[in-house]
C-alpha cells in the first residue's frame, strides 16, 4: 500500500500539486441472505484501489485507479493534476484549507470476532432458523432474513507529512416478516428496517440482539397489522422508539449541518439547507432539553461514524451540534471550515472508497440521553400515538419540510397503550418538530443505530452514519398525514 | 484495465483454468467514468476513476455462490476461484437451482461513441465556463455536473455462452438559482453531442427566472402537468412491481391485478431496451437476450417480465430481464418506453383553469406498497397556472398520491422522449396532464 501512495504523492507534487492527498483502500465485503427457507445469497467481494486529490493551479482534481503498477499510479497522479488545472478554469476564489498537523498513527477499530472467521455455514444456519420461526406464523407471505460483513483497510497519505493506518470492521444484520391479505402488504423488520442494526463491530454485534427469540413476535405483528385500525388523521401527541428518532435526526438534523450543503455545492442534487450561517449561535432549533453531538470519538460508540480520522487527515472529534435547544455547530472539511471562518474542520469528510473524492458526511449524529423511562412517557401521555420502526421517510431539498411513517403504531390513552394502529405517519417543519420535544428518555434506553445507506454526491456515494437515540416524546404533531383522503 | 472482448475471453480463461467447480461463469467488467460539477458560478470538484471487475458464480453439487475482485493476476484469480468454491460447500443444495445456460445469439446494438469515450476535462470546464456565464447574465447562481464515461462487461460460462458490450454515456445537469427561486434541467445521452449543454442552461434559467418570488398555494387536489422528469421519477418506483417473482411472491402491487384493467384507457407501456432512445446491453444479467416485452396496453396488465430462473419455476419463459445471480429480486424490467400522445406541454397549460406545472420531484419514497401511495417533494420549477396561462412560482408542495390512481387519471400526453431524473433510471416517457393530484403540505420556499 505505501510504496504506490508514496509514489502517487510524489508524482503529483513534481506536476506541480500544491496538495495532495492520497487514499490506498482494500476492502473485503461479504453478504449473506435467505428468503422463504432457501438460500438467496452468498457473496464475497474485494476491492483494492488508489485515489489522488490534489490542489494545483487553484483548482481542485481527483483520479483513481484499481491498477497497482506505478505506471498506472503515475498516470492516475498525473490525470489529478491535469484536471485540477482544468477546474481552475472556472476559479473565483483562492482555495484555502485551514491547517492542520502533520499525523503518523495507526487506528483499529475494536473487533472481538472477526466475522470473516466464523462459518458461512454457521451463519445461514441461523439465518434459517430465523426464517422458520417467521414463517411458523400463519399469514406471514415473505420471511427474509441477511448477514452483511466488511473489512476496510486503509492508508492515508498527505503532502502535509501525514500518514495515517486505520482498520475498521462493519457488521450487519437483520430480518423482515412480510405478510399480503386482500388488498394490503404489511411488513415487520427486526431490529431495524432496511437491512436491520449495523456497526463497527465484529461478529458479536450479531449475538447480541437476540435475533431468534425476537422473530415470532415480529411476525405475528406482521399479520395483525391486517387487522389493527388505521391510524388517525389529526393532532397528536408522538413518542417516538429509538430507531425512528434516529432516522429523524439524520434526515432533520444531521444533513442540514453539512457544511457544503449549506454553501451551496450539493445544490444541483443533494440539495441546500435551511442552516444559513446567520443562524449559527442564534437559532432556537430544539426544545431546551435537546442536546445533540457529531460525534466520531470511538468513546462515543462502535458507530458507522466512529473512526480515529477523516479522510482529510483530522482527528476524530465531538462536536457540539444543539446545545440545550441552540444551533451551534456544523459538521465541516478544512475548506468550508476556512470559507466560514472557522478555526478548524469538524473532521468530516469522509469517502465511499478508493474512487471518490471525500465529502463532508456525518459521522455519530446522536441525541444525548435525557432521564425518562418508556413506561413513564406513555403514563405521562394522555392522547398520542408509539410509533415503531421506519417505513417510508422524505424531507425537502433544503430539510424543512419531512414526513415519515413507521411500520406499526399503538394508540396511547389515558397513560395507557390500547389499541394498535397500522399505516403510521407523521409530518411537519424541522423546527417546529423538534421545539416540540418535551421528553427524552435516559441512557438505559439509548441504542447508536446504523444507517448504512446514507446517499450523496455526484457521482452518489454511500456512506454509512450513526445515530444515537433513545425514545422520544413530540407534543401536537400531525399524524396520519401520508394517506389522502 | 482497456477491456476489450478479446481481453475479456483470457480472463474467462484464466478462471476455467482453476475453477474445479461443476459450472463455472464469469463476468468481467470494466469503466472508465469522469466528472466535472459545478457551484456557485466555478467548478468545484473534477474527478477520473478507472476501474475493473471480476466476478464469478460457481456451481458446484447444486450450490451456488458468487466471488469478485479488481485484481487480475494469476495468484489473485486462482484465490477468487477456490473462495467461491469453500462459499459453494459451506451451503445446502439448492433444488430449483437450473444448469447454466447454453450459447445465445444477441442482437448487434451500437451504444459506444469515441467522442463520449475521449471527452476531455478541459472540454468539460469550458463548457461549464459557458453555462457560467448564462448564469451570471442575468444574474444567477449555476450547479450542475458534466460527465463522460466508458463501460464493457462481458459475460461467458462454462457451458460456451458468451455475451459482450459496450457503450458510453454522458450527463450534463443544471440548476439556475435565483434568490428566491430556482431551476433545473437535465439530459443523458451515449452521444455527448445530444446533450445541448447551453440549451438545457437557457431552460434552467428561464425556469428560474420564471418563478421568481413564489406564492403559497392551498394544498389539495389539483391537475397538474407532470414534465418527463416528473414523470419518470414516479414511473420509476412501479418497476419491480413487474417482476414475475415479485407478483408470485405477493410483494407486488400488481399481485391479484394481472391481466385487468388496473391504470387508464391511454396508459401503454412496454419494455424494449432495443429502441433507439434506450441504452443497455442486448442480454440480461445471466446472457438471456432480452425480449421487448409489452406490458400495459390500453391499461390492462398485459404481461410480467421473467428471468431465466423465475420463468422455470413458474413455467413461464425467460424475457431477458434477470439479475446477476445470485440476487433475491430476480428480474425487473428496465428499458422501460411508455407511449404518450401528440400534444405539447403549451396545449396542455391552455386547457388548465386552475392547476400547477411540475418541473420535478424529490425524495420520493414509498409509502403504502400495495396502493402505490408515493410521498415526495416538488423541486426547482413548480408554476401556478391560470385560465390558461402559466402566472407565476409556486412554494413546493409535498404529495401524497398514489401511483395506480395517478396513471388512472391522465388526460393528456406529449409524445415520449429520452428522459432523465434522480431517483430513477432513464426510461422513454412523455410529459402528461393529471388530474385530481394530491397535494398534501407546503414548505417554505
Amino acid at each position: 500500500m505505501k510504496e504506490f501512495a508514496t509514489w502517487a504523492l510524489d508524482t503529483a507534487v513534481a506536476r506541480g500539486a500544491t496538495y495532495a492527498e492520497v487514499r490506498v483502500l482494500d476492502t473485503r465485503q461479504r453478504y449473506l441472505s435467505t428468503k422463504n427457507g432457501q438460500i438467496s445469497q452468498v457473496r464475497e467481494s474485494q476491492s483494492l484501489g488508489l485515489g489522488i486529490r490534489v490542489i494545483a493551479g487553484g483548482g481542485w482534481g481527483f483520479a483513481s485507479t484499481d491498477m497497482m503498477t506505478h505506471a498506472d499510479v503515475d498516470r492516475a497522479a498525473a490525470l489529478a493534476v491535469e484536471i485540477a488545472l482544468a477546474s481552475a478554469l472556472t476559479k473565483k476564489h483562492k482555495i484555502h484549507l485551514v491547517p492542520e498537523k502533520k499525523i503518523v498513527d495507526h487506528w483499529a477499530a475494536p473487533c472481538r470476532i472477526d466475522p470473516f472467521s466464523v462459518p458461512t455455514s454457521s451463519c445461514l444456519e441461523l439465518m434459517l432458523k430465523i426464517d422458520a420461526e417467521l414463517r411458523s406464523v400463519p399469514g406471514v407471505t415473505l420471511a427474509e432474513a441477511a448477514m452483511d460483513f466488511r473489512r476496510v483497510e486503509q492508508l492515508f497519505l498527505s503532502s502535509l507529512g501525514s500518514e495515517i493506518y486505520q482498520l475498521k470492521t462493519q457488521t450487519g444484520t437483520g430480518y423482515v416478516a412480510t405478510s399480503f391479505a386482500g388488498t394490503e402488504i404489511q411488513r415487520r423488520s427486526y431490529p431495524n428496517s432496511f437491512g436491520g442494526q449495523y456497526q463497527n463491530k465484529g461478529y458479536e454485534l450479531v449475538q447480541e440482539l437476540d435475533l431468534v427469540e425476537n422473530a415470532r413476535r415480529v411476525a405475528e405483528e406482521s399479520v395483525a397489522l391486517h387487522k389493527a385500525d388505521q391510524c388517525p388523521v389529526g393532532e397528536k401527541d408522538i413518542i417516538l422508539d429509538s430507531s425512528q428518532l434516529g432516522l429523524q435526526i439524520h434526515e432533520s438534523i444531521g444533513h442540514p449541518i453539512e457544511l457544503d450543503r449549506v454553501l451551496g455545492t450539493e445544490a444541483n442534487f443533494a440539495g441546500m439547507s435551511f442552516l444559513t450561517i446567520d443562524k449559527l449561535g442564534t437559532l432556537k432549533y430544539a426544545s431546551d432539553i435537546v442536546n445533540v453531538v457529531a460525534d466520531a470519538t470511538p468513546a462515543h460508540g462502535p458507530g458507522l461514524g466512529t473512526f480515529a480520522y477523516d479522510d482529510e487527515g483530522v482527528p476524530a472529534q465531538c462536536t457540539p451540534i444543539i446545545k440545550d435547544g441552540l444551533f451551534v455547530g456544523y459538521l465541516s472539511s478544512r475548506e468550508t471550515a476556512s470559507t466560514v471562518g472557522l478555526k478548524r474542520s469538524s473532521g468530516a469528510m469522509r469517502a465511499e472508497s478508493w474512487n471518490r473524492i471525500p465529502l463532508i458526511r456525518m459521522t455519530n449524529v446522536s441525541i444525548l440521553p435525557g432521564t425518562w423511562k418508556p413506561e413513564d412517557l406513555i403514563a405521562d401521555t394522555d392522547n398520542g400515538i408509539y410509533m415503531e420502526t421506519n417505513r417510508s421517510w422524505s424531507i425537502d431539498d433544503r430539510r424543512y419540510n419531512f414526513q415519515f411513517g413507521t411500520e406499526i403504531g399503538w394508540e396511547i390513552r389515558g397513560g395507557k397503550k390500547t389499541r394498535m394502529l397500522k399505516n403510521p405517519s407523521y409530518g411537519g417543519i424541522t423546527t417546529d418538530f423538534w421545539n416540540s420535544c418535551d421528553a427524552i428518555c435516559g441512557p438505559d434506553y439509548w441504542t447508536l443505530w446504523g444507517t448504512p445507506n446514507c446517499g450523496k454526491g455526484q457521482p452518489m456515494q454511500t456512506m454509512g452514519t450513526g445515530h444515537g437515540a433513545s425514545p422520544a416524546r413530540f407534543r401536537k404533531v400531525q399524524v396520519g398525514v401520508a394517506y389522502p383522503e | 484495465m482497456n477491456l476489450t472482448r478479446q481481453r475479456a475471453e483470457e480472463v474467462f480463461d484464466k478462471v476455467l483454468k482453476y475453477s474445479t467447480a461443476d459450472e463455472t461463469e464469469a463476468t468481467v467488467s470494466s469503466t472508465s467514468y469522469a466528472l466535472t460539477r459545478f457551484a456557485n458560478n466555478a467548478i468545484h470538484q473534477n474527478v477520473a476513476e478507472e476501474s475493473s471487475s471480476l466476478s464469478i458464480r460457481l456451481v458446484s453439487e447444486g450450490r451456488m455462490a458468487r466471488a469478485s475482485t479488481n485484481k487480475f493476476d494469476e495468484a489473485s484469480i486462482r484465490q477468487l476461484c477456490e473462495n467461491a468454491l469453500m462459499l459453494t460447500r459451506l451451503q445446502p443444495p439448492e433444488p430449483l437451482l437450473l444448469p447454466m445456460p447454453g450459447p445465445q445469439t444477441y442482437r448487434s446494438l451500437n451504444r459506444f461513441f469515441n467522442e463520449t469515450a475521449q471527452l476531455t476535462p478541459q472540454t468539460r470546464a469550458e463548457t461549464v465556463a459557458q453555462v457560467v456565464e448564462r448564469a451570471e447574465k442575468d444574474g444567477l447562481t449555476a450547479a450542475g455536473v458534466f460527465s463522460n464515461g466508458a463501460s464493457a462487461y462481458g459475460i461467458f460460462n462454462s457451458r460456451g455462452m458468451k455475451a459482450y458490450h459496450e457503450e458510453t454515456m454522458s450527463e450534463f445537469s443544471v440548476t439556475m438559482m435565483s434568490d428566491s427561486s430556482s431551476g433545473w434541467a437535465k439530459r443523458t445521452a451515449p452521444y455527448w453531442m445530444e446533450l445541448e449543454p447551453q440549451e438545457l442552461a437557457e431552460r434552467a434559467a428561464q425556469k428560474a427566472l420564471g418563478s421568481r418570488d413564489p406564492r403559497e398555494v392551498v394544498p389539495g387536489r389539483y391537475t397538474v402537468i407532470l414534465e418527463p422528469a416528473a414523470m419518470l421519477d414516479l414511473l420509476g418506483f412501479m418497476i419491480f412491481d413487474f417482476s414475475g417473482l415479485a407478483v408470485h411472491e405477493q410483494r407486488s402491487c400488481l399481485t391479484g391485478r394481472v391481466g385487468q384493467k388496473v391504470f387508464g384507457e391511454n396508459i401503454n407501456f412496454r419494455d424494449d431496451a432495443f429502441h433507439p432512445l434506450q441504452t443497455g446491453a442486448p442480454f440480461d444479467g445471466e446472457g438471456i437476450p432480452r425480449q421487448r416485452v409489452p406490458i400495459v396496453e390500453k391499461g390492462e396488465v398485459k404481461n410480467l417480465v421473467y428471468s431465466r430462473q423465475t420463468a422455470h419455476k413458474l413455467g413461464m419463459q425467460p424475457t431477458g430481464h434477470g439479475f446477476p445471480l445470485p440476487n433475491e429480486y430476480a428480474e425487473a424490467p428496465l428499458n422501460i418506453v411508455m407511449d404518450g400522445d401528440r400534444s405539447s406541454v403549451d396545449d396542455m397549460i391552455k386547457s388548465i383553469d386552475r392547476g400547477m406545472l411540475v418541473t420535478r420531484f424529490w425524495y420520493i419514497r414509498e409509502v403504502d406498497p400495495y396502493k402505490k401511495i408515493l410521498t415526495g417533494m416538488t423541486r426547482d420549477g413548480t408554476f401556478w397556472i391560470e385560465d390558461g396561462q402559466v402566472k407565476q412560482g409556486v412554494r413546493n408542495l409535498r404529495f401524497n398520491q398514489s401511483l395506480v390512481d395517478m396513471l388512472g387519471q391522465v388526460e393528456m400526453m406529449s409524445p415520449p422522449q429520452r428522459t432523465a431524473g434522480e431517483e430513477s433510471f432513464e426510461m422513454v416517457v412523455p410529459a402528461a396532464k393529471i388530474r385530481d393530484f394530491n397535494f398534501a403540505s407546503t414548505t417554505k420556499y
